[in-house]
């Protein structure tokens, strides 16, 4: 009777995901949600179908990270790209990673359209309610009151308007098959977040449709927060304001248990 | 194949379609409106993909995504709606894929109207969205003109990896005159060395237009300049008429062009002896035979729809060496051959100073007519 206990992987490094160092900040989630799309595409076998769209902001080099085919869009534009693509090939995977300025500020026509016409691709939007790249300046999801460099006393609501949901607002849309909003702030919800984007791919593999899932995360550069207290700020002030729900999950993956 | 009667938007797109057009994306804006509404109907019939966009800016992108997959795509608008794509048409050349654009142009700035014109010359030859590239422009005069440009633009657009623009106004969209279309092509499933389809079998492909070491990023740019170089010495296209023993050459491209010819024909009967050379690519655009034919000729006439955007191009090429005198109308306006063969006359008969601005003296000239 052998004596050692038998070895079992229970956690490694995606193939789908380059040794690549990322050049994110310390602290900063995108490389968690690089890292559970990697997972998803690894373990639905797509990595030699998927061709991803990159966007304009942090995430512009995410095709260094995520190893599939990519192309890389021109600011805001990312869902256009992956509609020529997915209407090219339309038995491959399109995904779309686009931030918060891409998309729900100078891309929120070609997202709202993708979504309408249910546009078989998914789109992995990175909340974080601010501009990372371009060194923290209010995005179209900064939150009331929020001090970023270009609302240096904070987001005035009479002068600046509301942060936009997003994930409700497309959710409105027939064309949407799969629509939900989670967050990266600690290891229960990033487990969560990863059956999300397994979800938002089966919608497309099953053709049922538009399908996105919103990931709140963290920039502890411009929020001027060390990473814990940046995670902490997702709970306590940004989850009253963008809610963790399914806001629209189209009826046929209710035989989908992933 | 027979003669038919065809409109120039809806000849352009069936063209197109015969060329192999895997796939167009398009907003709707007049006076191109025919070419999408004719692929509206054509493309599903054929299981090909036809997508009416939210907006020209959208359309360019999904041109752009579509390309990036080795298909031969195209798009399709006028002036204000090619404006809007400028963005798209920089990321394309700064990622070296093959795409197709059809611009007919319309009356502006602005919103201008839409009545025929020629004011996207320098939007297009030397614009084309930032960074340093040059698209191919071809520029057709007629309907038939306008079906064999849009053939050859898809084989230039697959042979350099580069956008070719076939630049008409509204006139050319909107007339109907017999043409002849092609044979149909058969679409080749082309395995682009290139093109992103997933990586299955092979390493993966990234396609995109950024470099963010400057020093790569001006190999990029050289690579674009060799590659023009190429090009300009080997795609050159235009058409001369009555050129054999002119004195004087009149220059316009599209309809300004063939209005001319009309003009040039007329003063011919009146033993002047002009000739008419029509670029056919104005990028690149025909610098040497402009300034080979100064040491024959005494004198040109630049005839455009536009404010003399071409005539700067022309001035470039003769650099001084003889007068060079320009006729434009403007905002919509087509001329009317008469008001060439008036400036033919007059450049015949009456001595131009080589050092005038051509430009100037026109609008005076053009401010005597309207008083």
């Amino acid at each position: 009777m052998g004596l050692n206990p038998p070895v079992e992987t229970v956690y490694k490094r995606p193939e789908t995901l380059t040794q690549t160092a990322t050049h994110y900040c310390p602290g900063c989630t995108h490389g968690v949600a690089h890292r559970l799309v990697a997972e998803v595409m690894e373990e639905m076998n797509l990595q030699e179908k998927t061709i991803g769209v990159a966007s304009v902001g942090c995430s512009v080099f995410a095709y260094n990270y995520i190893d599939c085919d990519f192309v890389e869009a021109a600011h805001g534009r990312a869902p256009a790209m992956a509609t020529g693509i997915k209407r090219l090939l339309p038995d491959r995977i399109v995904f779309t990673y686009q931030g918060d300025g891409d998309l729900a500020s100078i891309g929120m026509a070609e997202i709202v359209h993708a979504a309408a016409r249910g546009e078989n691709i998914t789109t992995i939007f990175i909340n974080n309610a601010i501009y990372g790249m371009t060194g923290g300046q209010m995005a179209p999801t900064t939150l009331p009151g929020q001090i970023t460099t270009s609302s240096p006393t904070g987001r005035d609501i009479e002068q600046a308007g509301f942060p936009i949901r997003t994930a409700e607002m497309l959710a409105t849309l027939d064309g949407a098959g799969y629509i939900a909003r989670r967050s990266l702030h600690d290891p229960k919800n990033i487990r969560k977040a990863k059956k999300s984007i397994r979800l938002a791919f089966e919608t497309q593999q099953r053709g049922l449709g538009f399908s996105m899932v919103e990931l709140l995360s963290t920039c502890p550069t411009n929020w001027g927060l060390n990473p814990i207290e940046a995670l902490q700020w997702i709970e306590e002030r940004m989850i009253p304001v963008y809610p963790l729900e399914d806001f629209k999950v189209s009826p046929a993956l209710s035989q989908v248990r992933v | 194949m027979a003669k038919e009667l065809l409109k120039g938007n809806e000849a352009i797109a069936e063209a197109a379609i015969r060329s192999g057009l895997e796939a167009y994306f398009g907003y709707p804006i007049t006076p191109q409106t025919e070419l999408l509404e004719w692929l509206s109907r054509r493309m599903p019939e054929l299981g090909r993909t036809f997508l009416q966009a939210e907006s020209e800016l959208a359309a360019i992108n999904m041109v752009y995504g579509a390309a990036c997959t080795g298909a031969r795509v195209m798009t399709s608008s006028s002036s204000p709606g090619i404006s809007l794509m400028m963005e798209g048409i920089s990321y394309i050349a700064g990622t070296e894929i093959p795409v197709v654009l059809v611009d007919v142009m319309r009356g502006g700035p602005g919103l201008g109207n839409i009545a025929p014109a020629q004011g996207d010359y320098n939007q297009i030859v030397h614009g084309g969205g930032h960074g340093d590239f040059h698209p191919i422009v071809l520029a057709p005069a007629s309907v038939q003109e306008s079906i064999d440009l849009t053939v050859e633009a898809f084989d230039l657009a697959d042979k350099y990896r580069a956008i070719v623009v076939v630049l008409i106004d509204g006139s050319i969209g909107q007339m109907m005159e017999p043409a002849e279309l092609p044979p149909m092509q058969p679409i080749q499933k082309r395995n682009q060395e290139w093109a992103v389809t997933g990586a299955k079998d092979r390493e993966r492909r990234i396609l995109s237009s950024i470099y963010i070491d400057p020093e790569d990023e001006e190999v990029i740019n050289f690579r674009l300049l060799e590659r023009w170089n190429e090009i300009e010495a080997n795609e050159l296209r235009y058409k001369e008429y009555f050129m054999e023993d002119a004195e004087l050459v009149v220059i316009g491209f599209g309809t300004a062009g063939r209005v001319a010819l009309s003009a040039v024909r007329a003063a011919r009967s009146e033993g002047i002896p002009v000739g008419l050379l029509r670029p056919i690519t104005v990028s690149p655009f025909p610098y040497a035979r402009i300034k080979e034919q100064t040491e024959l000729a005494c004198g040109m006439l630049v005839v455009e729809m536009n404010s003399g955007q071409m005539l700067q191009d022309v001035l470039a090429a003769v650099g001084g060496k003889i007068p060079v005198e320009f006729y434009g109308r403007m905002g919509g306006v087509v001329p009317l051959p008469d008001e060439i063969l008036a400036e033919i006359r007059r450049l015949c008969y009456e001595p131009v100073a080589p050092s005038a601005n051509p430009r100037i003296s026109w609008m005076n000239r053009m401010n005597i007519t309207k008083n």
